[in-house]
């Protein structure tokens, strides 16, 4: 067997401490096959060793969540019986190395952990990051990112209803690729990955294992530098007609009783399924690799145990129970074998060629990993408002904005995507959240992914609230009511303090803001190391945030539904221009204080909008965030083709920044004027800030409907839809 | 009126399809695996939308050759009706119940988005609740619907009026030949058609064009 030097060590992304922690818990050197599962379970990936300690300090819990995080996937009750599942995971670093499979497998990977907690996938989201779109290599990992994920997801016939995509060129070197699955289950047929009792048929089922994927788990925990590419091999390839017929066959298998815990082979595999099933279940496990299904000849113990093949799922049975799961894995043409019996030795024993391989306490892998406090220092967050030219014309700023990568239409990447399989999509991308069904009811799921990551750069803590807020105020923006959340936090090097700083500081603004917004996080992931030759990503905590319609037949979109409504603003304008848009759209500035976000206002005026939505006393509302006042209105007239026309009061030196400025907390909504004095006087009395802005319609004769107001001169929405809808075909095109 | 929807490995609007059954005509349809030997008894068979076995060869290929798939050959010639949505056309296409075939979208890209349709052709008894000409817009999700035949095939199609539905002026998401969405066999009892008219059964969903074609069948078929 290979000796264990140094160099292997470090090769095993281990450093000298970590190697001696292993040789005391097993009271011996590892051996290679023992290496490699230490060196994968205590990989920042699988053991988030740095953030571990920080991530306790989140609010996790409240009467709705059924399910936190620790296990597959977070789960939520949502009354009648039902829940939802759901939760956000990354695949950043295999979609810059290979854009098309590596998001491919991210999607079937967050689904994989949806469906083995019961559910039935019925929603994808993406929140996509890539580097300027001037950079040589932008274009290729949009075209690859986003065909695979439609590749997988439309296959899979889970509608893909939501996300974002934002370029900067902190993404340049490191894309992100932040996938969502949302499921439906019923409350009592959750399933966990608790493998209880010893005795019990350990059975392998999906495709076979290959060589593909060894050592994901441990790229995506470095960072990275020229010879990535290199790392080709380590990227998995997805097959999404078998995790197709694997999802079909573990949810006819999930409808008898034979299953104890159950687990998707994600991350290191094999290796992290068994071990953390016997983990959870206070018990120990014995497989035998000779039983493993095989793609390939010659494979050696080291190969399977951290090869990370896709579509496969292993899962304890009740004893005697073996049969009746064979014929429904068989009867989608699926393999099964049972390769495994739980023990209660507490300890993971591996057997390849009929000789033992590795044995280890499981406990080693799990809670003995190294947590570490790493050193960090919190930047202090940048202050002040930029300068801007106060002269410069409205109309010509708004079309910039519209026209600008982050903030055009994103219909040439979702038209890739169906959005419409399974019948339930009622309100489809383009609005503040997306809204799917829960098949065969009025309710309806709502669901948003939010995070503006120049405002985390500016002020790491601000941004993280700021982050919790917009998903929440989305979710309130359809008339929803926002359960619960999962969060995805893509961050650079942690052994860097500053960067350290930004991950501690941005744990600290979500923990507040949840915990403000009664917004429990409930699954999620980290991915660290994002960074190229040196240089980290802008903080990106992506938040995913679920909601509950009761009815919907009372719900908001962002579409104006009548001319002549009064356009009502909640939420005060106050100008807040610093990292804004306008500033780095207009001005070529990204400076100035984040916009600050007040949780009590933001709660006050989001329970005010949503408790208008429910009484059905309004059916058309938008958040206003990227972009400001104007550009939000510009949106909702573009959607439905409808003008409006825009009066605010104003002195000169501040017209720009109230029609583009970022404050937080707000909404515009469009109703029948006589609703709207009622409801701006409800506001007053509230304690909620409203205004009545202006009026829905406005056509020109030659030129249809048109954008107008005091001080904007009329343009035609031709003119802004060209503008808005064009720049992404055209440039990808190019 | 009696239905059966197939599934095949990787069907993936067996249920979208099974839904607008029940809901159009009140009952349950029978769901038809593809590995059975027969479909039960029925006055509608559906093959429905999805990527069966992937389509990892060309779209349908394997389907094709499913054991049912003899089954609803027989029942086809002998006068069964048949409706085959997106892939369902696809499978249509390659067991040649259906002339032509359906390539790659002539962007190269899947296209998701509600689509305007003409109804060209309402002797049929999947149409005749529409009123000729009539506009309609049914979603489209496919990467592989751009229709193909030889020009003898086409004016034929044409000429017998076999082209049911067409793509509205400017509206073909896929490049097919002559616009063509939609068409039907010379007995006039196999409908294919890469649109989905299941999908359009709820006005919550965006529309409800697609309810005439299921109210046809229920009137043709009572």
């Amino acid at each position: 067997m290979t000796a264990i030097t140094t160099k292997i060590v470090r090769d095993h992304g281990l450093n000298e401490a970590e190697y001696e922690k292993i040789r005391s818990l097993l009271g011996r050197e590892p051996n290679l096959v023992e290496l490699g599962v230490f060196s994968v379970m205590w990989s920042e990936h699988c053991s988030y060793k740095s953030t571990r300690a920080h991530l306790k300090k989140l609010p996790t819990k409240a009467p709705w969540v059924l399910q936190g995080p620790g296990e597959n996937a977070g789960v939520v009750d949502i009354g009648d019986g039902d829940a939802v599942v759901f939760k956000m995971e990354s695949h950043n670093h295999p979609s810059f190395i290979e854009p098309y499979q590596g998001a491919a497998t991210g999607v079937g990977g967050i689904m994989r952990d949806v469906f083995t907690m019961g559910a039935r996938p019925v929603a994808m989201l993406n929140s996509l990051r890539f580097g300027e779109p001037s950079h040589p290599k932008t274009r290729h990992l949009v075209s690859g990112v986003v065909s695979g994920i439609g590749g997988y997801g439309n296959c899979m016939g889970v509608p893909t209803v939501g996300g974002e995509v934002n370029f900067h060129r902190s993404y340049n070197g490191n894309i992100l690729v932040n996938a969502m699955c949302v499921g439906l289950a019923r409350r009592d047929n959750i399933f966990l990955s608790a493998a209880k009792g010893a005795g019990n048929p350990v059975v392998y089922v999906g495709s076979k294992t290959g060589r593909d994927g060894i050592h994901g788990a441990t790229m995506a925990s470095a960072e990275f530098n020229e010879d990535s590419e290199e790392k080709r091999p380590t990227v998995q390839v997805g097959d999404p007609f078998t995790e197709k017929l694997l999802l079909e066959a573990c949810l006819e298998l999930m409808a008898t009783d034979a299953i104890i815990a159950i687990q998707d082979m994600g991350a290191a595999g094999l290796t992290s399924s068994s071990s953390e099933m016997a983990d959870k279940g206070g018990a120990g496990i014995v497989i035998d690799l000779d039983k493993v299904p095989q793609r390939e000849i010659n494979m050696t113990a080291y190969d399977m145990m951290l090869s990370e093949s896709q579509e496969r799922m292993l899962a304890v049975l009740k004893p005697g129970r073996e049969a009746e799961a064979e014929r429904i894995f068989r009867k989608w043409e699926l393999d099964f074998a049972v390769i495994g019996v739980t023990t209660d030795t507490h300890r993971l024993i591996v057997k390849h060629k009929g000789e033992v391989v590795a044995d280890m306490p499981v406990n080693a892998l799990s809670d003995a990993a190294p947590v570490y406090e790493r050193p960090f220092v919190k930047r202090a967050p940048a202050t002040g408002t930029p300068s801007f030219d106060a002269s410069r014309p409205v109309m010509e700023s708004l079309l910039k904005i519209l026209a600008a990568p982050d903030m055009c239409s994103k219909r040439w990447v979702w038209e890739q995507y169906d959005q419409s399989v399974m019948a339930d999509t009622v309100q489809m991308p383009g609005g503040d959240a997306a809204v799917v069904r829960v098949h065969g009811s009025n309710k309806g799921l709502a669901m948003s992914t939010d995070v503006t990551p120049r405002y985390c750069r500016a002020d790491p803590y601000e941004g993280a609230k700021q982050a919790v807020a917009e998903c929440w105020r989305n979710l309130t923006a359809v008339g929803a009511r926002p359960l619960a959340v999962t969060d995805c936090l893509n961050y650079g090097n942690p052994e860097k303090p500053e960067i350290m700083g930004e991950i501690v500081a941005g744990i600290e603004g979500l923990g507040e803001a949840c915990r403000a917004l009664d917004f429990p996080i409930v699954s999620g992931n980290c991915s660290l190391y994002n960074e190229t030759q040196g240089e980290g990503i802008l903080p990106t905590p992506t938040i995913g945030g679920v909601g509950l319609l009761k009815d919907v037949n009372r719900m908001a979109t962002i579409a104006f539904k009548r001319e002549g409504d009064a356009i009502v603003l909640i939420g005060e304008p106050k100008g807040h221009l610093g990292q804004s848009v306008y500033l780095r759209v207009v001005e070529g500035k990204e400076e100035g204080a984040a916009p600050p976000v007040d949780l009590a206002v933001e709660k006050k005026n989001g329970d005010f909008v949503r408790g208008l939505i429910e009484k059905g006393r309004i059916d058309t509302v938008h958040d206003v965030s990227d972009g400001g006042l104007l550009v939000a209105v510009a949106e909702m007239a573009l959607s439905a083709n409808i003008g409006a026309g825009v009066r605010l009061k104003y002195s000169l030196d501040t017209f720009i920044s109230l029609l583009f400025g970022e404050d937080q907390g707000r909404y515009v909504l469009a109703v029948p004027t006589d609703e709207a004095d009622r409801i701006v006087a409800d506001a007053a009395k509230a304690g909620v800030y409203a205004q009545q802005l202006g009026y829905t319609g406005g056509l020109s004769e030659r030129e249809g409907p048109v954008l107008h107001g005091v001080g904007i001169p009329p343009i035609a929405l031709t003119k802004l839809r060209a503008a808005h809808e064009g720049w992404l075909p055209t440039y990808m095109k190019a | 009126m009696k239905s059966a929807v197939v599934v095949f490995p990787a069907s993936n609007c067996d249920r979208d399809a099974a839904v607008a059954l029940e809901q159009m005509t009140g009952n349950k349809p029978h769901m038809v695996w593809h590995a059975d030997s027969e479909v039960p008894d029925v006055d509608l068979i559906v093959l429905p939308g999805g990527f069966s076995y992937g389509d990892y060869l060309r779209c349908g290929a394997m389907a094709s050759q499913s054991r049912v798939m003899a089954d609803i050959k027989d029942k086809a010639d002998k006068g069964a009706l048949v409706l085959g949505i997106c892939n369902g056309f696809q499978v249509l296409t390659e067991t040649h119940l259906l002339p032509g075939a359906l390539i790659r979208n002539a962007g190269l890209k899947f296209v998701c988005r509600p689509v305007g349709l003409e109804v060209v052709e309402t002797q049929s008894s999947f149409t005749r609740k529409y009123s000729h000409g009539q506009r309609v817009v049914f979603p489209v999700a496919h990467g592989e619907g751009n229709y193909i035949a030889d020009e003898e095939t086409l004016d034929r199609l044409e000429g017998e009026g076999r082209v049911v539905f067409r793509y509205a002026k400017g509206e073909s998401p896929n490049g097919s030949a002559r616009d063509i969405a939609g068409i039907i066999n010379e007995k006039r009892n196999v409908l294919g058609l890469m649109p989905h008219p299941e999908r359009v059964c709820d006005p919550l969903l965006g529309g409800t064009d697609g309810r005439a074609l299921f109210e046809s069948l229920i009137e043709a078929l009572t």
